[in-house]
């Protein structure tokens, strides 16, 4: 989504490179914060005041107090435990439709650059069909259809994600495959999958996960919109995505259901593309 | 040109038969089919249900479904919808105003925002306009549409009461005021987001295009630093970014389904909610198909726009 471009190409350069430390503390800052959130899923059962779905109907949608910080639903349970166990739920999808996008995207990506020729070409004509796909409404089809369990939404979201990662890859591996380096592996008798794991792939890491970092941001925007619609993470589980599904509800009543759960997507995904933009820089 | 022109085409035909394939195999995978809904009514007795079927074609092999579909589509017959019976162009059409008009406004406001903000951070790389402005635009690219969408709702319609939160006009009123009224926060939504990404490309190509000698060849003649940033700089920067914001468009008009959904817009997106939420298949496969011709369409538009400024690209 960012530019590669950068900074780097400027005519006018003001300062000398070393005030380049700002974004990095950028970077750092936006990571320390990606780690709190995640140990604070982790820590979900130790943080959470209450359990997610304890109810307590005498404290109906009660706005935010020293009992309940972030108030309560229309069943009484506690905002707080609620958004910490979400956590859980919506990192976990981001994080591993990621993970499956990348795989699917290396693969497929690596395998055309490598192959080239006939191959190459239909791989990168699905890849450009898929591209060519409504993401967002291909899966709301694909989860009203399935009706998925949280397991089959990462394969979900992950499969409809592979194709910015195949296509950088791709590129990557077809400019290396003629090397020099390349050609003596090679010659030294290396196998198809020895060029491709020890010679190729390690040179395309950087590509690669500046892609995926994207793909996490994505994956959890994805996972929130489905929800949203009502086809993703089902109730009574909760995840940011549907809380904000009964958020929406009760807007003019109960403003408080939706400010946790949406200002924390917006943290994570914030997050994780200054991290993916400090790291596009680099390289 | 007209050779370059007619590959480009001769590739987007497969492409869109592959992903014509695709969906229409998603769709139909469904267990029960469109007809699941009466499954599950017991005053619909199963021979009906057959008879429906059998109607709708739902008995015959998958591939020979597709392949009448297929035939009829191409020849602009869509079908008809199956909730309401109408034809589905008839249903598609009737929408696509409501979603153009908040489109094209939101395209135009984007590019309000957009092209002044990339222009004065590239004039000044790393100073504060161009550090506020990044900041802002990974704001704008990482916030969730739809909750940027309630939380406008909470303060300008709900909290302050300024602005209507949903629909496109007020039932049996409808001046102008009020439609420009309806409007404003589901225009601000998809403007805000696409500016973020827009003035970043707009940002690098304008960094790229003021290192150019023909930058400094016009300063050189004594040019005013205005004319040499607007009448030369930015002209070369812009052509590439509108390339993107031509195929922006297209994606647009299928993500308009979050914006739409949250301000209840009476446009495409809330008829593919609407057509979901009931398995219209007929409706749903021709929006997808069509949503899918129109980001290959405005590729290749793109592309030709290039190649007819830049000859190069076409001789490749």
């Amino acid at each position: 989504m960012m530019p590669a471009a950068g900074g780097a190409g400027a005519t006018r350069v003001q300062r000398a490179p070393s005030p380049d430390v700002r974004p990095r503390a950028e970077g750092a800052a936006a990571a320390a914060l990606l780690l709190v959130l995640l140990a604070s899923a982790l820590a979900a059962p130790m943080l959470a005041p209450y359990q997610p779905d304890q109810l307590d109907l005498d404290r109906r949608r009660e706005a935010p107090s020293a009992a309940h910080w972030f108030g309560t639903d229309e069943l009484g349970r506690d905002v707080l435990a609620r958004v910490l166990y979400g956590a859980r739920v919506s990192l976990a999808v981001g994080l591993l439709s990621a993970a499956v996008a990348g795989a699917s995207g290396i693969a497929i990506g690596g395998v055309a650059g490598y192959a080239g020729g006939a191959i190459d070409a239909v791989l990168m004509r699905a890849t450009d069909a898929m591209l060519a796909v409504p993401r967002l409404p291909l899966l709301m089809i694909a989860a009203s259809v399935l009706q998925p369990s949280v397991p089959l939404l990462v394969v979900l979201i992950g499969l409809a994600g592979w194709m910015e990662t195949a296509r950088v890859v791709r590129a990557e591996f077809a400019a290396l495959r003629g090397r020099g380096f390349v050609e003596s592996a090679r010659a030294a008798g290396a196998g198809h999958a020895r060029i491709i794991g020890a010679h190729l792939l390690p040179n395309a890491t950087h590509v690669a996960i500046v892609s995926l970092t994207l793909a996490v941001a994505r994956g959890i925007l994805l996972e929130s919109a489905l929800s949203f619609f009502g086809v993703g993470v089902q109730p009574p589980r909760a995840s940011w995505g549907n809380m904000l599904y009964q958020a929406q509800a009760a807007l003019s009543t109960e403003p408080w259901l939706a400010i946790a759960p949406g200002l924390l997507i917006l943290l994570t995904t914030l997050s994780v593309n200054v991290v993916g933009d400090r790291l596009s820089r680099r390289g | 040109m007209a050779r370059f022109l007619a590959r480009r085409v001769l590739q987007a035909a497969p492409l869109l038969l592959l992903i014509s394939g695709l969906v229409f195999l998603l769709i139909h995978s469904v267990p029960g089919g469109p007809l699941a809904v009466y499954l599950s009514n017991p005053s619909v007795r199963p021979q009906d249900i057959e008879r429906l079927r059998r109607a709708l074609g739902l008995d015959r092999p998958l591939w020979q479904q597709y392949w009448s579909w297929l035939g009829a589509f191409v020849q602009g017959d869509w079908g008809y919808s199956f909730s309401d019976g109408r034809p589905v162009a008839m249903r598609i059409l009737e929408r696509v105003p409501a979603t153009l008009e908040l489109v094209a406004t939101s395209i135009a406001f984007a590019l309000m925002l957009a092209v002044p903000a990339g222009v004065v951070a590239a004039l000044g790389p790393r100073g504060w306009f161009d550090r506020v402005s990044t900041a802002l635009a990974i704001a704008g690219i990482s916030v969730p549409a739809f909750w940027f969408g309630l939380v406008l709702q909470m303060i300008f319609a709900i909290g302050l009461g300024w602005l209507p939160s949903s629909g496109r006009a007020t039932f049996g009123g409808g001046g102008a005021l009020d439609r420009l009224q309806h409007l404003a926060l589901p225009v601000t939504v998809l403007a805000v987001v696409q500016a973020a990404a827009w003035s970043r490309y707009l940002r690098g190509s304008m960094i790229e295009s003021l290192a150019q000698p023909f930058v400094a060849a016009a300063r050189a003649r004594g040019l005013p630093e205005r004319a040499v940033v607007l009448r030369h700089a930015l002209r070369h920067a812009i052509g590439p970014v509108l390339a993107i914001v031509m195929v922006d468009a297209a994606l647009l008009v299928s993500g308009a389904v979050v914006t739409e959904s949250v301000f209840a817009w009476p446009g495409l997106g809330s008829l593919f909610t609407e057509a979901l939420a009931r398995r219209d298949y007929a409706v749903l496969m021709a929006m997808l198909m069509l949503a899918s011709t129109a980001i290959v369409l405005f590729n290749l538009i793109a592309d030709a726009a290039h190649a007819l400024l830049d000859p190069r690209v076409a001789r490749q």
